[in-house]
């Protein structure tokens, strides 16, 4: 993936500074990774070279742990994360309905993200709410219960905050223009 | 002094400065709103916000707190409200009118809206506590008593429930004496397999050397469990107190609670009770004033089913792929940066506290002589009173399926559990009398697990749920060993085919030859349990197969490849257009005669349909085999 323009050095300047938080022990990779993380949204090849060479590690190392655990991701999520739960009891309650839902919804297969880069579409195991299945983790925000219905809803409600905001942005624009 | 004279002194002043705080707590009206995660997905937060506006703005002299869970998930979000002269009540579902209402009746107006109180919490002359209805009888709390009752957020609830008592009291004895204790309790192991802890610690305290590590297994890879996280939620102090004692009797210096980075939760709530505890000198130097030193680090697992297994959790700490390694040496020995280290599942620890507590005896006069204690399970799937409860082993499924769990949900005929997670295996109709406990379950080919149990009826497919823990065993499957890395897969090809119509007769054969070679060729756990679903599921329910591959038929309707969907005729109202409406597709239309219809290419068999049409009608059907349409239309 190309990087853009301020964003190397933005991504250099961020791990920096994870790293001297942590310290450079090799103990201290899997939470560096997932400082990055949290930071960036997922961990671009540079970050994982620039702590390579930080922790005095094969970067194949690094890239060997980043690739291991389900959690990273090395490619930049959308603005608004989905995860469908397919632990066992939302598969059984209709798991598997909501996330075709999402899918043809969103025109895209869990894993993906949408090319305008607003929704990227998971799937987790079992985020500890079985008992009001099936859930779907929203941005953080659990979702119970959820209906193919509730699916289209869930989008809609963006749908009309972007459009909101849409119409903000053009109001200001407009309102610095009669000035 | 004697040091056993500070430490009960400096632990009596503890207390005494928490009971204080909390019995000043009950002299005013106080509201608390289970906010643990299934709460919040339920809209907790929402209701804590409109008792706190409701009763700022009133100006009330009430208190509102957080708690965990305190069990009920079915009937989340749960609140309860104390006020002086009226018993403790608990009420379900509670959403923000209701909230409303009960700041207006109950806290200004003395009405407490018995109509909404699910049960109270003490015997009273007014109304049914828990124990008056059959899960309350069947029920013993040890682990998750205080869960969703007391505030995990401040230590000195805690403390006012005797908590860190057993702590204080391990520290006047001798470590041998406390291990003594454990291993007379015969308390086994409740990460799964079952393993007398008594024994895992000794075996640590007898290995040489002087730098010892204690960990808190809260990685709960399970799919379908959350236990560990309520507790972590609800009382965590509880897991840190049995990890100290643990620490104590083994002689480590460093603790960690490896706890799965999708619980964000529990992990605030852990590092909050660690500072705490940091702060009343539970933790950290010279703990209680005696002179042993030992604090708890946190490390947040990443996604990885397989980090559940002790030497590739161990793996993951010192920062590496978790991939599990031999054993002997076992960790006990040779562990986290090769030192002796004893691994104990959240619930194990949770236990010995209060066997400290109450003696050993006491234990084991609960449950059944070789499990002693309770069980804690998470209730899921089709059960109607879904959520955590704990049972003394011994317990038969029925009681816990019917008695705790209230029956399946509409009255359906049950059809099967599922225990024990993708190690576990689902146990038919027959087997619902079986007692619960480690053996027993192994007998019958499942696992007790960590205490995951999906409860499943006639709507759902027994080689799909092979399937799908297939699905999970073979994602998660670290590629070490070869049997597990490509059996899995294997045997996930064939379900699959199966589930979509294309398998054949000789494959259910095949997939038994397949189990057993990746039984025994595998290093670890995970691929020597991952074959459990598939071979209980044949056991069990080989009819399922054979209508699959024989008939291409799926009996509990639910493979999608096998069946149909259709709207009855005779059913339809003609006049209701629901279905048209809820169809995402537009594969549903209104014939000449103004019946609905569906044009089969269309459906992606979504189901909207069948939960639309009113129950009135129950028009709209599953049929299979699959109707296949007559060429042209
Ligand atoms: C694949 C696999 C996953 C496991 N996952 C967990 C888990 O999530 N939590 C847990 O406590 N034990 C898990 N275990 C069991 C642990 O290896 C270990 O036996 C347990 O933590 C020991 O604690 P106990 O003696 O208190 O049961 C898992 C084992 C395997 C093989
Ligand atoms: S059995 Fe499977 S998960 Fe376990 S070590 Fe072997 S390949 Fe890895
Ligand atoms: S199952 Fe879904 S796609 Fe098929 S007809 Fe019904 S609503 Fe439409
Ligand atoms: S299976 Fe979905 S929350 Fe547990
Ligand atoms: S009541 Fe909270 S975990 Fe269920």
């Amino acid at each position: 993936m190309e990087l853009q323009g301020g964003e190397a050095e933005m991504i250099y300047a961020e791990v920096e500074g994870v790293l001297q938080r942590h310290g450079l022990e090799r103990e201290k990779l899997i939470p560096i990774l997932q400082d990055v993380q949290s930071k960036l949204g997922y961990l671009p090849k540079e970050a994982m070279q620039q702590i390579s060479e930080a922790l005095r590690i094969p970067e194949v190392d690094v890239y060997s742990v980043g690739t291991f655990y389900n959690q990273f991701r090395l490619n930049p999520p959308g603005k608004h994360q989905i995860k469908v739960c397919m632990g066992t009891a939302c598969h059984m309650m209709g798991g598997h309905i909501i996330l075709e839902s999402f899918e043809r919804r969103l025109g895209i297969k869990e894993g993906e993200t949408t090319p305008d880069r607003e929704f990227s579409l998971e799937r987790v195991a079992c985020v500890g709410c079985c008992a009001l299945a099936p859930v779907v983790v929203v941005d953080e925000k659990v979702e119970a219960k959820v209906s193919p219905i509730r699916v289209d809803g869930i989008l809609l409600a963006f749908e009309i905050e972007s459009k909101k905001s849409g119409e903000i942005e053009k109001l200001v624009e407009e309102e610095g223009r009669t000035q | 002094m004697s040091a056993t004279g500070t430490i009960i002194q400096t632990y009596e002043s503890l207390k005494k400065a928490a009971v204080g705080k909390v019995e000043a707590l009950k002299q005013k009206p106080l509201v608390l709103v289970g906010t643990a995660t299934c709460g919040r997905a339920a809209g907790a937060l929402n209701v804590l916000q409109t008792f706190r506006n409701e009763i700022s703005c009133r100006n009330l002299d009430v208190e509102v707190k957080e708690v965990g869970c305190i069990g009920h998930c079915y009937a989340e979000p749960v609140v309860i409200i104390a006020k002086p002269g009226f018993p403790a009540l608990c009420y379900g579902s509670v959403d923000e009118g209701m909230a409303g209402r009960l700041v207006v009746d109950f806290l200004i107006n003395d009405d407490p809206c018995y109509e909404f109180a699910m049960a109270a919490l003490e015997p009273n002359d007014q109304f049914p506590t828990f124990a008056d209805f059959p899960r309350g009888v069947y029920e013993k709390k040890i682990i998750l008593a205080d869960c969703g009752l007391i505030d995990p957020e401040d230590i000195d609830h805690y403390l006012a429930h005797d908590g860190y008592a057993a702590l204080a009291k391990a520290l006047t004895m001798d470590p041998a004496e406390v291990l003594e204790e454990i291993k007379n309790s015969k308390l086994r192991g409740r990460g799964g397999a079952g393993f007398p802890t008594g024994l895992k610690w000794e075996a640590c305290r007898n290995a040489s050397g002087n730098q010892k590590y204690v960990i808190c297994n809260a990685d709960e890879g399970d799919p379908g469990a959350f236990m560990d996280r309520a507790i972590l939620e609800s009382n965590p102090h509880q897991v840190l107190e049995g990890l100290i004692i643990a620490a104590y009797t083994v002689g480590a210096g460093q603790g960690y609670i490896y706890v799965r980075a999708e619980y964000p939760l529990a992990v605030a709530r852990i590092r909050t009770a660690l500072e705490q505890a940091r702060e009343k000198r539970l933790l950290g130097e010279s703990i209680l004033g005696s002179n042993f030193n030992f604090d708890i680090k946190i490390f947040q697992g990443s996604g990885a089913f397989v980090c559940g297994e002790e030497t590739s959790l161990i793996a993951s700490i010192e920062g590496f792929a978790g991939v599990p390694n031999h054993r002997p040496p076992y960790p006990a020995q040779a562990g986290l940066h090769r030192k002796p280290t004893v691994i104990n599942n959240v619930k194990t620890l949770s236990y010995v506290p209060h066997i400290i507590r109450n003696g050993s005896g006491w234990f084991k006069s609960i449950g059944t002589p070789d499990s002693p204690g309770t069980a804690v399970f998470a209730l899921a799937g089709k059960v109607v009173s879904t959520g955590l409860a704990e049972v003394p082993m011994g317990t038969t499924l029925r009681t816990l399926v019917y008695d705790v769990g209230n029956g399946i949900k509409e009255d359906k005929p049950f059809k099967a559990v599922q225990i024990g997670g993708p190690s576990g295996g689902c146990l038919p109709e027959s087997a619902l009398d079986l007692s619960i406990d480690f053996d027993s379950l192994q007998q019958a080919g499942a696992m007790m697990g960590s205490g995951g149990l999906v409860v499943l009826d006639e709507d759902d497919c027994m080689v799909e749920i092979a399937r799908f823990f297939l699905d999970f065993t073979q994602k998660e499957s670290c590629g070490k060993c070869t049997f597990c890395r490509l059996g899995t897969k294997q045997m996930l090809d064939i379900l699959t085919e199966i589930t979509e119509g294309r398998g054949k007769p000789e494959d259910i054969d095949l997939l038994w030859e397949l189990a057993e070679d990746i039984k025994a060729g595998s290093l670890c756990g995970l691929g020597k349990t991952a074959p459990n679903p598939v071979l209980t599921t044949i056991r069990y329910f080989r009819h399922e197969y054979e209508a699959h591959i024989q008939e291409g038929r799926c009996p509990a309707l639910m493979c999608k490849e096998l069946i149909s969907y259709a709207i009855i005729p005779e059913k339809c109202s003609k006049l209701c257009n629901v279905c048209i409406g809820s169809c995402p597709v537009e594969a549903i239309y209104t014939r000449d005669d103004m019946l609905k219809a569906i044009y089969l290419d269309k459906c992606v068999k979504c189901n909207s349909c069948m939960v639309a049409c009113p129950p009135q009608y129950k028009a709209v059907v599953k049929v299979s085999p699959p109707i296949v349409e007559k060429g042209g239309s």
